[in-house]
């Protein structure tokens, strides 16, 4: 598994990178490669508020959706659109293909691991 | 080669004479601007088309189809004879009662029939599959209790091995789905359903199958439907497999208040490669004054419609699938209340049969000592030692002119094949079939490669998936 | 009794025996006596395939065929070319199940992708599904595919076919959406009324365009008042026979078009199977329920078809799905291609223009007869008003075999012409109806 360095990782195999009251969220390479070819991404619009431990979005296989959660809460700046047209982006660099920007970060979940505690937690997930 | 590129301009068939009034024209503003592109063919083109399309296909018909929950019965001709009734095909819907007499006493002979088999009271024909009826049993439920001013009891208890339709119809219903696991039997958990159901006056009922996905009849059934009505809840019958038990158990006296069956399974009407179905819903007399449509009543030999006096409303336009029903009711005919028994019995039989000399070299999901209309196969080791998935036996068998078994489901078992060969196969096919899977198990174990590369001998092999849901091509485009 | 089991007696008891059992009961005798069932089904005794055609045809024989028929209101009679009844009665296509299996359900597949395409060309709209029950859950799927998070709020034109309008009812029982119904004025939706009801959680407005009486409805302007609340959907439920001669529900500027396939080459078969289509624009195609093939390709760089998009569906989605359909109606939706494959674009040009030629022709020569006819532009059904008793009308015209149209009550009838009603047919049955007092 390609770690990300900068990021901090939910239990759920997503990644943020917090910056002040910005927040980059995107979904771990150990998800991508678990969850298989993705087909399709189902994102929230800019504007639309999230909440730390609540799903903002699915991502979705040709036999499988999972819901996406989010590890703050704030108000989504951006969204990726390049993975509505090409969400394999995400299984060929999962690090890279963030889904949301997120401003006025208010809150973060309370269960976010840094790198090398997730790859722990997912070698004991395997 | 699809239609559209086997098609000339200047060629087509003589269907009509010429117009014999005059030609009236129609406001400017409203005629169609664009071009229309359907396909210009001569008769004997479109005839080879279709018998092409024909030729890449497989219906029962064509081999053994022992696709688990499906009941893919053989499907009797004399079916389709009675359906081609121009007394049946050519009827409006909305003509004088008095001369539709004939229609409703086919209504109400496959009402009748449908509920004695089941032990309801009331039978709507209007539902048109079985998705449609799931949803109308929920909002049969939903309106009683709405009159009896339980507004709250939203929540709709689904087991984990339900078909997928169970839970998107209770959302359909406006309705909360509450999960509960199965027991290591892949059966109801009864001490957990208790812990969720106990006072719970937030229950609108359960939704269930029985016997179950992996072919298993809940030996705790009127326990399971105690609870809920306990707790004030109402129980609902999927009927999907109701092939391993008519004439033996009726969902009635298992305790449940309503039930859908599927026409095209159970009652030998074709699928037709997806549709058109048949989705009838029965219920107990409490629920009778909420069902949906209108139903045919008989006196001194004349019939009429009838209408529930609380009905829900409509589930669609008119009788439902009315020519499905005229099928339905030529088989109930035909086998009668010996015929009905005897089929569940030898369904049952084939089913315990194959699963019996399967377990020589497949693993039996739950292990069951005898099993009812249907069984569950673990493919699960033979993936650990050998790499070889459900899905490569799967393909394997489509080489050998038999349609697999329903695969990855129930979704409790990881590499499920989910087996139903239904009473219409003889004990030929059915060691014939038998063989032919012990033989992939020996292939998965000497060359598993051939297994990853099946199907071979398919008009197209596997097909890439992945592409075609990222980058969808739904029609062909015109130049 | 009939049977279909091929087992004999003797080769049911051998398997038993390789299975340990030694009668058949003995497989039932773990479910529990407290829900076993004891004794006899009560159903008549069962009957040989010749006494059960027998007996189906002396059912069949009490229904009244009419020879002319001049109602419509939801299902019509067309002819249907040969061609339609001979694929349809293939015993493969018939017997198959829903191509879960593409590498051996190629034909069934595209059956489906040549139909999407012609349902396509048709509405003008950019995806087509594999077809749903009929024209009414059509319209109740539509509407449950435009719920927005907040919008909750669906406009339906009041002339709409009414049985449709009832199953938009419980669809919306079910579901909770708002339904509120735009009122009619002179025959069609009333544009002022629409306007003065769109707020901003309305989430679809629904017309049936020609109406429920074949008026031709504002369609244009009812599609610019939909877009003028931002996420609103317009859906436009049309007869297909239509879209023969008159503008797409795209060119008329529809999200979704839908509508009852049945015309296509179904028989009225006493209200079914038919078959609902629901098509979409592009945006809006992950929205669309049921089944959706698409085009691919094969290991060996082949051409071939499959089941796609299924994650909108509930066998992965449950109880996340906005739809918990899961067939379609395959054999019918083969029927409309064969239907369209047979007639061509120039023979449904033919049908739609015949169809509302003849309906012209004949309200004019009942205008004569002293009816009022109280369409403005109408395609092939309009409605008569007189003071002559509808049910005496229709009654003189039965004992002739002729069908006539749907009384409406107050002395209005809806008519409805094919290409089926010759001249002469409308001829006497307007010369029948004259003699009406």
């Amino acid at each position: 598994m390609e770690l990300k360095n900068d990021a901090l990782y939910m239990k759920s195999h997503e990644w943020v990178v917090i910056d002040g009251d910005t927040a980059t969220v995107g979904i771990s390479d150990f998800a991508q490669s678990e969850l298989g070819d993705l087909v399709f991404v189902n994102l929230p619009e800019p504007g639309d508020e999230v909440t730390a431990g609540e799903t903002f979005a699915d991502v979705e296989s040709v036999k499988a959706v999972s819901d996406i959660y989010s590890p703050v809460s704030g108000v989504i700046a951006e969204i990726n659109e390049e993975l509505l047209d090409a969400p394999e982006l995400i299984n060929e660099n999962a690090n890279d293909a963030w889904f949301i920007k997120v401003e006025n970060v208010t809150e973060q979940a309370d269960d976010l691991m840094a790198p090398e505690e997730y790859e722990a937690f997912c070698a004991e997930e395997e | 080669m699809l239609i559209f590129e086997k098609s000339r301009p200047g060629r087509g068939i003589s269907a009509l004479p010429k117009c014999d009034v005059d030609v009236y024209t129609l406001p400017e503003d409203d005629m169609r601007e664009s071009d229309l592109h359907l396909p210009e063919m001569a008769e004997v083109d479109l005839s080879r088309h279709y018998t092409e399309l024909a030729k890449k296909a497989h219906g029962v018909n064509d081999g053994f189809y022992p696709l688990g929950s499906c009941t893919m019965k053989y499907n009797p001709r004399v079916n389709e004879r009675t359906a081609s009734f121009e007394g049946f095909t050519q009827i409006h819907p909305l003509q004088p009662v008095d001369t539709v007499q004939g229609c409703l006493q086919v209504l109400k002979e496959t009402e009748d029939a449908l509920a004695a088999i089941t032990g309801m009271s009331n039978f709507t024909l209007q539902p048109a599959a079985g998705a449609h009826g799931e949803f109308t049993g929920l909002l049969l439920i939903k309106a009683y209790h709405l009159a009896n001013g339980d507004t709250q009891r939203r929540k709709i208890i689904v087991p984990d091995s339900a078909h997928g339709t169970n839970p998107a119809s209770a959302v359909m219903a406006g309705m909360e789905v509450i999960n509960v696991d199965s027991d290591e039997m892949g059966l109801v958990d009864v001490e957990k359903l208790r812990e969720v159901c106990d006072g719970n006056d937030e229950i609108a009922g359960l939704m269930l199958t029985n016997p179950n996905t992996a072919g298993l009849f809940d030996p705790n059934i009127k326990e399971i439907t105690d609870i809920i009505h306990a707790c004030g809840g109402q129980c609902y019958y999927d009927g999907a497999n109701l092939n391993a038990v008519m004439g033996w158990a009726r969902p009635g006296d298992m305790g449940f208040d309503c039930v859908h069956l599927n026409l095209h399974k159970t009652f030998s009407t074709p699928h037709g490669g997806g549709g058109p179905g048949s989705g009838p819903v029965g219920c107990k007399e409490h629920l009778a004054k909420f069902m949906p449509g209108v139903y045919a009543v008989e006196k001194d030999g004349a019939y009429d419609f009838a209408k529930a006096e609380a009905s829900l409303g409509e589930m669609k336009c008119f009788y439902g699938n009315f020519l499905v029903a005229v099928k339905a009711l030529t088989y109930i005919k035909m086998l009668g209340k010996e015929g009905i028994p005897e089929a569940s019995k030898n369904a049952v039989l084939n089913a315990n049969y194959m699963m019996k000399k399967l377990s020589a070299v497949y693993d039996i999901a739950f292990k069951p000592e005898v099993c009812m209309h249907e069984f569950v196969m673990d493919i699960g080791r033979q993936a650990k030692e050998t790499g070889v998935t459900a899905m490569d036996i799967a393909k394997g068998l489509l080489d050998n002119g038999i349609h697999p078994p329903t695969m990855y489901f129930p979704l409790t078992v990881h590499e499920a094949l989910m087996a139903e060969p239904c009473e219409t196969e003889s004990k030929e096919t059915l060691d014939w079939a038998i063989d032919v899977f012990i033989a992939l198990n020996d292939l998965a174990y000497s060359d598993p490669e051939k297994l990853h590369q099946a199907p071979v001998k398919t008009p197209v092999t596997r097909l890439d998936e992945v592409g075609a849901a990222r980058h969808p091509v739904l029609k062909y485009e015109f130049e | 009794m009939g049977t279909f089991v091929p087992n004999t007696k003797a080769q049911q008891q051998e398997m038993l025996q390789e299975i340990g059992y030694e009668k058949l009961d003995d497989l039932f005798a773990h479910i529990p006596d407290a829900v076993k069932f004891e004794g006899e089904l009560d159903l008549p005794a069962g009957m040989s395939e010749m006494e059960v055609s027998k007996d189906m045809k002396k059912i069949a024989a009490k229904n009244k065929i009419f020879s002319s028929i001049f109602r419509g209101a939801g299902a019509y009679r067309h002819y249907i070319p040969a061609m339609v009844q001979h694929v349809t009665s293939n015993e493969t296509l018939q017997t198959a199940y829903t191509p879960y299996q593409a590498e051996i359900s190629q034909g069934v597949l595209q059956s489906i992708f040549e139909y999407q395409t012609m349902i396509c060309d048709l509405t003008g709209m950019d995806v087509s599904n594999a077809s749903v029950y009929d024209g009414g859950t059509a319209a109740g799927e539509a509407i449950a595919a435009c719920r927005g998070r907040k919008a909750k709020k669906a406009l339906v034109s009041a002339t709409i076919q009414p049985s449709v309008m009832k199953v938009i009812e419980t669809y919306c029982f079910g579901n909770e959406m708002e339904l509120v119904v735009i009122p009619e004025k002179d025959g069609v939706t009333d544009v002022d009324a629409l306007q003065s009801l769109m707020t901003d959680d309305t989430c679809c407005v629904l017309i049936q365009h020609p109406n429920y009486y074949g008026s031709l409805e504002p369609a244009a302007q009812i599609g610019e008042i939909a877009h003028s609340v931002k996420n609103c959907r317009y859906i436009m439920s049309v007869n297909p026979i239509t879209l023969g001669t008159m503008k797409t529900p795209r060119e008329y500027g529809a999200d979704f078009a839908i509508g009852e396939g049945q015309p296509l080459g179904m028989a009225p078969a006493f209200g079914g199977p038919y078959l609902g289509f629901m098509a979409s624009i592009d945006a809006l195609k992950r929205n669309l329920p049921g089944r959706i093939v698409g085009q691919t390709t094969d290991h060996n760089g082949k051409t071939g078809y499959v089941l796609t998009l299924q994650a909108r569906e509930q066998h992965i989605r449950r109880e996340k799905a906005s739809s918990n359909i899961c067939s379609n109606q395959a054999l019918c939706a083969l029927t409309v291609g064969v239907y369209l494959a047979s007639m061509g674009s120039e023979g449904l040009k033919e049908v739609a223009t015949q169809c509302y030629s003849k309906a012209h022709y004949m309200a004019a020569e009942l205008s004569r007869a002293g009816f009022d006819i109280e369409n403005e532009e109408f395609f092939h059904e309009f409605v008569t008003k007189s003071d002559k008793d509808a049910d005496a009308i229709m009654k003189a015209l039965a004992e002739k075999g002729i069908l006539g149209g749907l009384p409406l009550g107050d002395g209005r009838i809806l008519w409805c012409c094919t290409e089926m009603n010759s001249k002469a047919d409308i001829d006497e049955a307007v010369a029948i109806i004259k003699e009406v007092q």
